[in-house]
């Protein structure tokens, strides 16, 4: 069995294949690199699983917690991991679009599922999950209730800030002003949509499309990213494990590759 | 003003054999020398002028001036991590966040004149050319006008073209005339005619072992990191009209070469496994972190357009063929042309990717990034990357976010590696076939 581990700034994920590539399990915790949760992902998804350490044969580490992820045996980038993981779960797609929680990256794929080219955000959190974590406070929602908020919309406002700290206060002058929660919940989608699409010029976009990541699961987001990019996105069965399952992936091969 | 002249420091050229000093060594002695007679200079009363980094010095050393560089001092100090303190005075001065680091560093060093790093005397002179940017102007002009001092300035036109137009180089030539009689006014000294065209000389030469010493990491492997050129940038700007600067280009040159003839590359206890180049200048305050990544991944740095842009040449004595020098810089010239400079650099040294550092500072060498990187990759197929740093502020960098891009970087261009190893394997079995 062949083990993949997603540290995230904001969730860690875990996916275990068996040797036919075929998924065992997964698992998801909310809490990202430097929690408990980041350092027990493994432990978590193999007891849920009933399988033994000793059965692993080789374990692959990806996301921003790689560098600090001691138990696996090599560590690939997330870049390549949600590329692999897409690649395999949905064949067609030649252009991911994964918004993490503090980084936002187009990764552009050849017709044999490699990276051929990638884009991310700069350093700011604009455009990524972090964004969204902040419109959800300042309109005292959970994440995930933003998408049906959103669906709700008639008049979305118009965020022009692009720093999240400014759209912050931004929001709350507009909520002060009268504007609905469901309105500044599809601006905020629609601003990310928007930095997202630039970020999407520079790479490029072929069709198919994919969203990957957790905010993947926000039906509102992926709408307004289809809208804004005038192309149909797909959403892969629990976008949140891509880079997991991409590396459980990357562990296959390399045993497979691993000197005798 | 004084006329004394100022010694030349440092040992002549000839002497490279009698000892055994390293170039490494002799650099840091040199510049150690270039800062310290600075302070000599002005102690005992004679003018000092600060000047932007690719200026005709020439007319400058020609007069006997002591010259030191703010750029290169604000990138001594940000190098030694010692910018932020600078920075936010400059901001509380009223200098907003976006103008360029070594300008509010520079401005804020003015104020408060002593950094951990290195230090410079105060100007009795300014000379500016916008060859380089438009912001050095108003620097400068606020330079000159806080210690109430002349300021000279050359300017050089902002071009789309592809190729500098001779009205340009005629407009450039005459400031550069007009340069020398104003030098002549403060000083009250003629120009040596004779001295111009041997510091002409000088200068030429060191250009030209600058640029044969960079153009060795063609060899693969490449006998240095590109990193060690970020090193050498100090003298190419502060030395390069002074003998020692030949004396140490040709060192340097010398060990290249002899590091090839043995067969040694950047690394001792590692081979160069990629080569890429460096677009921009480098991220001075996580210099040695931001090798390191490099180096973890056995990606060698081979070219860079940055320190290519003091490979100055032309016919010592010809006013317009240095005045053409000085305004062809690639910043001043089209998209297109800077597209077919990296992808001529790109392939004279076999680069197999591109690292541009989005550096927030300075917005002429790097507006036209994006652009750049998307020919690269559809027309010549280079992969590239960039992250986002600043040339001396150390917050507009996150080491993370470096470390996973050049990694990203890694994975691309090994995946090319591994298919184009399929694709000839392929050809070859093919062909055995057809025998
Ligand atoms: S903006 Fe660029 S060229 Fe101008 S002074 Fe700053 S770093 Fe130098």
């Amino acid at each position: 069995m062949f083990l993949g581990v997603d540290i995230g700034s904001s969730s860690s994920k875990a996916a275990l294949i068996d040797k036919n590539g075929g998924l065992i399990g997964s698992q998801v915790i909310n809490q990202g690199t430097g929690t408990d949760a980041a350092r027990d992902i493994a432990a978590i998804l193999l007891a849920a699983a009933g399988v033994k350490r000793q059965e692993i044969l080789y374990s692959v580490v990806t996301g921003y917690g790689r560098m600090i992820y001691r138990d696996a045996d090599a560590q690939v980038t997330e870049i390549s991991c949600h590329g692999l993981g897409v690649a395999r779960t949905l064949p067609a797609v030649r252009t991911i679009i994964d918004i993490g929680g503090q980084d936002a990256k187009v990764i552009r794929l050849d017709g044999e599922g490699r990276v051929v080219n990638f884009g991310m955000n700069e350093k700011c959190a604009a455009g990524t999950g972090r964004f969204l974590e902040v419109m959800a406070r300042v309109l005292g929602r959970e994440i995930t209730a933003l998408s049906a908020l959103a669906a709700q919309s008639t008049r979305p406002v118009q965020i022009s800030s692009v720093c999240t700290v400014f759209a912050e206060s931004e929001v709350i002058s507009q909520l002060a002003a009268g504007a609905a929660p469901a309105d500044v919940a599809r601006g905020a989608h629609l601003s990310v949509a928007a930095r997202v699409a630039g970020m999407c010029g520079r790479t490029g976009v072929a069709p198919q499309v994919a969203m990957t990541g957790g905010v993947a699961l926000n039906r509102d987001l992926v709408d307004a990213m289809a809208i804004e990019l005038g192309v149909g996105i797909q959403v892969p069965p629990a976008p949140q494990i891509m880079g997991a399952l991409g590396a459980a992936y990357y562990a296959q091969a390399k045993y497979a590759r691993r000197p005798a | 003003m004084e006329e004394k002249t100022i010694a030349g420091a440092g040992k002549p050229a000839e002497d490279n054999a009698e000892d055994n000093i390293t170039s490494k060594k002799l650099l840091n002695q040199l510049m150690k020398e270039h800062y310290s007679q600075a302070r000599t200079a002005k102690a005992q009363g004679r003018t000092v002028v600060w000047a932007t980094s690719i200026i005709p010095q020439e007319i400058l050393e020609a007069m006997d001036l002591t010259v030191v560089y703010p750029e290169n001092h604000a990138a001594a100090v940000g190098a030694r991590k010692d910018a932020p303190g600078f920075i936010r005075r400059a901001e509380q001065s009223g200098y907003s966040t976006d103008i360029c680091s070594y300008a509010r560093v520079n401005l804020a060093y003015a104020e408060l004149p002593h950094s951990e790093a290195e230090n410079i005397p105060a100007p009795d002179l300014i000379f500016c050319g916008s060859n380089i940017c438009c912001t050095v102007i108003k620097w400068y002009e606020n330079l000159a006008r806080k210690f109430r001092i002349p300021m000279i300035l050359m300017d050089a036109p902002c071009s789309t073209a592809y190729y500098v137009e001779q009205e340009n180089v005629t407009y450039i030539r005459r400031q550069i005339e007009d340069a020398i009689r104003q030098l002549e006014t403060v000083t009250g000294r003629k120009m040596d005619r004779e001295r111009l065209l041997e510091v002409m000389r000088i200068s030429n030469e060191n250009a030209m072992w600058w640029k044969k010493a960079t153009d060795l990491l063609a060899h693969r492997p490449a006998p240095a990191c590109g990193f060690d050129m970020f090193n050498y940038m100090a003298p190419i700007v502060c030395l390069r009209g002074k003998k020692e600067g030949t004396r140490l280009f040709r060192l340097w040159y010398d060990e290249l070469l002899a590091k090839i003839g043995r067969g040694e590359g950047p690394w001792q206890d590692q081979p160069e496994r990629y080569r890429v180049l460096w677009d921009g200048i480098a991220c001075w305050p996580y210099l040695s972190d931001t090798y390191k990544i490099l180096k973890r991944c056995g990606i060698n740095v081979v070219t860079s357009t940055y320190p290519e842009s003091w490979t100055l040449l032309y016919e010592p004595g010809d006013l317009d063929g240095m005045a053409r020098a000085y305004g062809s810089l690639y910043v001043l010239r089209s998209l297109n042309y800077a597209v077919d400079r990296l992808s001529n650099l790109a392939s004279d040294f076999a680069v197999d990717g591109a690292i541009f550092h989005s550096n927030r500072s300075c917005k002429g060498m790097d507006f036209k990034q994006y652009e750049i990187a998307r020919r690269l990759r559809d027309k010549y197929s280079i992969p590239s990357v960039f992250f986002d740093g600043d040339q001396t502020d150390p917050n507009a960098f996150s080491l993370a976010q470096y470390e996973t891009r050049v990694q990203a970087l890694l994975e691309t261009m090994e995946n090319r590696r591994e298919q184009s190893r399929k694709q000839s394997r392929e050809q070859s079995r093919k062909g055995a076939g057809t025998k």
